[in-house]
């Protein structure tokens, strides 16, 4: 599925669009606020897979620019800073951001036919 | 042989991952393929984190030999790992709250970087640890 079906599911606010990944088709989902979690269990499909997270830092950006992950979702409303979005941007990282919760996010998400990435 | 050296300093986490970060883009650059690239940036950011979490500061060494493989020396000048074994088991961790913070300290590091690495030495003591990580990349 692309990014911009995923934030219409999602009803979800995109600081940017990313015109690079447009047309990438996302099929798998990594949900955890723990960056070594996410640094250990996304390898194989890490292209294909998308970051659901709560944590807003650098930290969570740098980590998706390592395994070559380019959709983060923010749960819950989290507010972007000017800093998180360029950072983005300079490393082709789409964002948005969602009012539903982790638990909903992923719900949507799995109800709509995403897996959990290996 | 082509080296290059970046400091790391202790706990600028402003700065966290910013090594890595052009490390892989060193490497991208190369040609190194993508399953390998992403296995040794997520080592090198791993131990960078380690280091600015852990250690009084030091020096990362990245080494491409003329076939393209990859050596990575995380050098710091301690206070050393007091026990090896602990450390190298999944979900022992001596983090900060503020290392937490940033979503690090869950105890996986050193097994990740193991885990992803073809080979790994660790030798450790009070005045400095040094990781060795290689990727064969030919």
């Amino acid at each position: 599925m692309k990014f911009l079906e995923i934030a219409n599911i999602l009803d979800a606010y995109l600081p940017f669009r990313n015109s690079d990944v447009l047309d990438k088709e996302y099929q798998y989902v990594f949900a955890s606020d723990l960056m070594s979690d996410v640094l250990a269990l996304v390898t194989m499909d890490s292209e294909e897979t998308i970051l659901v997270t709560g944590l807003v830092n650098p930290q969570t950006l740098r980590t998706a620019e390592m395994l070559d992950i380019s959709l983060v979702i923010l749960v819950r409303n989290k507010i972007l800073t000017e800093d998180l979005i360029d950072q983005a941007q300079d490393h082709g990282i789409q964002l948005m951001t969602t009012k539903f919760s982790m638990f909903e996010t992923c719900g949507l998400l799995y109800e709509k036919g995403f897996k959990v990435s290996r | 042989m082509i080296t290059y050296s970046f400091n790391v300093e202790k706990e600028n986490f402003v700065d966290a991952g910013v090594v890595s970060s052009k490390v892989k883009r060193i490497l991208k650059q190369i040609g190194i393929p993508t399953a390998v690239l992403r296995n040794i940036a997520v080592a090198c950011y791993e131990a960078e984190i380690n280091m600015i979490i852990h250690s009084y500061g030091g020096e990362i060494t990245l080494d491409i030999d003329d076939e393209g493989n990859v050596t990575l020396v995380f050098a710091d000048v301690g206070p050393g790992i007091p026990d090896v074994e602990k450390a190298l088991t999944p979900g022992w961790s001596t983090a900060s709250a503020q290392a937490r913070q940033l979503g690090f300290g869950a105890g996986m590091g050193l097994v990740n970087i193991k885990r992803v690495s073809d080979t790994f030495d660790l030798q450790t003591s009070p005045s400095g640890t040094t990781i060795t990580i290689t990727f064969r990349v030919a």
